[in-house]
């Protein structure tokens, strides 16, 4: 075991793990992070995205050892019910959720790629989401809310 | 009855049940609390008493009992709208207590499209008992008929004055009988039922507040993982977890047959520990090869051939015909695939067992753990938590039983998460479809015959325990443990159902349906979102387009000729118009061009008594890589009184989605040992670019009974597309998935 100081959603956060501990169960288990959620754990499904250092990674295949003091960001650090991220709100609006276990993913994923591509085309957005899995098929409802949010940023 | 409210509410906050998205707080109930606690003592849950339906606090809260859950489609929701609407309640006032053995009446699993239909109705009607007996108490005090009063929001206005509803129940129980026959509140005067108001539970799910079962903890909680034999019937030989003992927050290695699990204190260390076991697993080779699964499932051992549908003489009128066709139609075995593995938290005690799962149906599998456990089932409290969406029976059941083994062997509470392998590869299949058909027309292009034959898995009639029916797929730890004590075998056997919709519901004299019902198949039979009548319908409406293009007469024209049905008529044509869809045969004219287009359409009774579903679908099929695309999708849609559209055209998406995923490209792949395909790569589901556009017309009829609205609309895909790609390139695909490469060969099949 070895303690870790994690840069998430803007606060230092101390963790003893084993350094090969995957950072989803880091996230989960010791910081009370159940944004990010467990799907395969071999980085095919996307549920347990996080955005690091700005870009969307895989947080079932990241070893904590490998995050230093990078910037973790949880969809928990996005927003709240009570003040939701636009992104957040715009799967609201477009109730883009059936079960909602892959939402996680979906919506990190998004605002990863909309930070990079603000005014993308819905082919884009497609091809941005294509390697996050949803099994309810709530597809064409996710489509609409990251489209919406791109318009309305 | 203070006493059993109280105990309703302290229950509510123990359980955790979500108000607001607040976190689950668990908190073990011990000694003599937990027994009563489990015995089920305070709130009644038969169906015949108001106060098992619902209970209204002094501040007018009104917290529904409800043994139906919210799966992911909305019916917790639709529920508080039905039960708002009836009562004459504000939505926001109502809680729903979902799927808790010991609070919640049993109202068998939420399946099959019936939440709303049979649960919600249940649920309503004992909502209008209580408005009832609420109004007698209000004309009492307020010196006027119950007739003559009026309720808005919870508060009752005539006579004297006005009184809240919280302070006429808080005299206590409203201790009514349930009425089945309760006159219901007209349509007309609906002011919440038929809007698409916006789900609760949405909002925490985006934002990481809401308290998923995989999320849910206790106190010294400990994580379990389970190890399971490298082939199906493999034996274990072996066990050395001398590896696993030296990791740091290693608890134990439990083994009971062939049934191995692990604890640790934490969840990472479970899982390390699993891989550090090592178990050496007898040599077992026993599962028929991949491409004869049709042949063996023809000639698996049957319990009996039964005739489910006959009308006329098929046998004279087929031999008589103007034309007759044959064919055979496949539908493979396929994995339910929630996307969050199957897990559970069990904390088992002497005299207390307490679970918490996501499983579809709470109560059976209340009854089976008991059964495992050999413990009286009213020790045992099952409390449910949402997980990954549920399209029928997973492993949640799964899942529970390993906790339950592994709580019983630390003394403490555990939780189990199955990895992904464990999901792909070990949970409950559909089971494999195999059916012939052969029909006729007459000179005039009418149908005259339909003869419909299937293998089928079978409801194994089994024995009772314990006073109660064990209902369910048998639970995979007892078979496992090779616990037969005549335990393992439920009193039924469920696999996957099959009867519905082995027979079209259109007019054709002379109709013939039989099921060979078998003992069993290869992988463990369950049921799997619009299981058999899906399937079925695939079979039937691409037989019916057969037809239609044998004569040469349109594939819509030629339902219509054969449909006395009004509404499923009204909901043919909505489809059609919507769709654009334009009369002629199919196939389509021959293009020139390596992409062909193509337009299928498919019609269904759903089970043959409910829903109307219409499907007109548009596909391009890349003539030289066999890979078909759906681009559109157009859904009429009778489902009666629709509840919630919103919610409704949210299921009718999803269902489009997954079928699509399931007739393209889905298909559980194996060796002779185990199945293969273990993970997404090896078992791909339909992803963003491949989803096509989805259109929705709805034909509400609020007069009429709410009927289900997400399998239905499972059954009309395959017909569809199979139906779409024939019109595209005159090429008929009998057996799904119609993967790239069996476009390739059926392409390459038919040029030659």
């Amino acid at each position: 075991m070895a303690e870790f100081t994690l840069n998430v959603n803007g606060a230092a956060r101390k963790a003893s793990a084993d350094p090969d501990e995957p950072l989803l169960y880091v996230l989960r288990n010791d910081l009370a992070l159940k944004g990010p959620r467990f799907g395969c754990g071999l980085g095919q499904c996307g549920a347990c995205t996080v955005i690091l250092d700005g870009r969307a990674v895989r947080s079932c295949v990241t070893p904590v050892a490998a995050v230093g003091d990078k910037p973790v960001t949880t969809l928990e650090g996005l927003g709240s019910t009570a003040h939701p991220h636009p992104l957040q709100q715009a799967f609201i609006d477009a109730q883009a959720a059936q079960c909602g276990y892959c939402v996680n993913g979906m919506i990190m994923t998004a605002k990863a790629f909309l930070d990079r591509h603000p005014h993308p085309t819905e082919a884009e957005v497609k091809r941005a989401l294509a390697h996050n899995l949803c099994r309810c098929g709530t597809h064409p409802r996710i489509v609409a809310a990251v489209m919406n949010a791109a318009r309305e940023a | 009855m203070n006493t059993t409210l109280a105990m309703t509410r302290r229950d509510l906050l123990l359980a955790g049940l979500k108000a607001g998205g607040a976190l689950v707080v668990g908190f073990p109930l011990s000694g003599m609390a937990a027994n009563a606690a489990a015995q089920g003592v305070g709130k009644p849950k038969d169906f015949g008493q108001v106060d098992a339906w619902l209970a209204i606090d002094h501040g007018g809260r009104v917290t529904l009992y409800s043994g139906h859950v919210e799966l992911g489609t909305g019916v917790e929701t639709a529920f508080m709208q039905m039960v708002a609407e009836e009562l004459d309640v504000p939505f926001q006032a109502i809680t729903v207590v979902q799927g808790d053995t010991l609070l919640t009446p049993d109202q068998g699993p939420t399946w099959g499209s019936l939440s709303v239909q049979v649960a919600g109705q249940q649920l309503r009607k004992a909502a209008a008992c209580a408005r009832r007996a609420l109004l007698r108490r209000a004309a009492r005090k307020l010196g006027a008929e119950a007739s003559a009063l009026v309720v808005k929001d919870g508060v009752v206005s005539g006579g004297t004055g006005t009184v809240t509803y919280g302070a006429l129940a808080a005299s206590g129980a409203l201790a009514v009988a349930f009425d089945d026959a309760v006159p219901l509140k007209a349509p007309k005067g609906f002011r919440i039922v038929g809007k698409p108001v916006a789900r609760v539970d949405i909002p925490a799910k985006m934002t990481g507040e809401f308290t998923y079962m995989q999320d849910f903890t206790l106190p010294g909680m400990l994580h379990g993982r389970v190890i399971r034999p490298t082939g199906m019937q493999a034996h274990l030989q072996s066990v050395d977890d001398g590896a696993a003992r030296r990791l740091p927050g290693f608890v134990k290695t439990v083994v009971k047959g062939d049934f191995v699990g692990v604890v640790a204190r934490t969840e990472w260390g479970a899982i390390k520990a699993m891989r550090a076991v090592k178990c050496v697993w007898s040599d077992w080779r026993g599962l028929p090869p991949m491409d004869t699964i049709y042949d063996h499932t023809r000639h698996a051992p049957q319990v009996k051939t039964e005739v489910v549908k006959t009308e006329g003489d098929v046998s004279i009128s087929l031999a008589d015909a103007a034309k007759v066709l044959k064919a055979t139609y496949e539908f493979p075995v396929q994995t339910h695939g929630s996307i969050g593995p199957s897990c559970a938290v069990a904390d088992v005690r002497p005299g207390a067992v307490q679970i918490w799962s996501a499983s579809q149906s709470t109560h059976w599998m209340r009854r089976q753990i008991a059964v495992l456990l050999g413990v009286d089932a009213g020790t045992v409290r099952v409390r449910y938590l949402e997980g990954a969406g549920c399209y029928g029976r997973n492993g949640h059941e799964d899942a529970a039983a390993d906790a339950v083994l592994l709580s019983r062997a630390v003394g403490a509470p555990v939780r189990v998460q199955w990895m992904r392998a464990d999901e792909h590869g070990w949970d409950p299949k559909s089971p494999p479809y195999v059916t012939d058909m052969q029909g006729a027309v007459d000179a005039n292009g009418n149908l005259v015959a339909w003869d419909f034959e299937t293998w089928f898995p079978y409801f194994v009639p089994g024995g009772w325990k314990h006073g109660a029916p064990v209902n369910g797929v048998p639970l995979l730890a007892g078979s496992l443990m090779h616990d037969t004590a005549g335990v393992q075998v439920p009193a039924r056997q469920m696999s996957g159902y099959g009867e519905g919709n082995t027979w079209p519901e259109y007019a054709i004299p002379n109709l013939h349906a039989t099921i060979h019902w078998l003992r069993t198949t290869p992988f463990r039979p369950s049921w799997l979102r619009g299981p058999g009548w899906a399937q079925n319908t695939f079979t039937n409406e691409s037989f019916m387009d057969e037809f239609a293009a044998a004569a040469g007469v349109d594939p819509v024209a030629f339902r219509l000729k054969h449909l006395k049905d009004e509404r499923g008529t009204a909901v043919i044509r909505a489809c059609a118009q919507r769709a654009g869809w334009q009369a002629r045969p199919s196939p389509a004219p021959h293009t020139d061009g390596r992409v062909a287009r193509g337009r299928g359409f498919a019609y269904v009774f759903y089970d043959n008594k409910r829903t109307y579903v219409a499907a007109a679908c548009e596909v391009e099929v890349d003539r030289k890589t066999g890979k078909v695309r759906a681009t559109r999708f157009t859904i009429a849609h009778d489902c009666g009184l629709t509840v919630n559209p919103d919610g409704a055209k949210a299921q009718i998406e999803g269902s489009v989605v997954q079928t699509l995923s399931r007739t393209l490209i889905e298909e559980v792949k194996w060796d002779a040992a185990h199945v293969t395909s273990l993970d997404w790569a090896s078992y791909p589901i339909v992803t963003f670019p491949d989803v096509p556009a989805i259109d929705i017309v709805l034909l509400d009829r609020p007069e009429a009974p709410a009927w289900g609205v997400g399998e239905p609309t499972c059954s009309v895909v395959p017909p569809a597309l199979s139906n779409a790609i024939f019109d595209a390139v005159g090429v008929r695909m009998r057996r799904a998935p119609f993967t790239p490469e069996r476009v390739r060969q059926a392409l390459s099949a038919a040029q030659a």
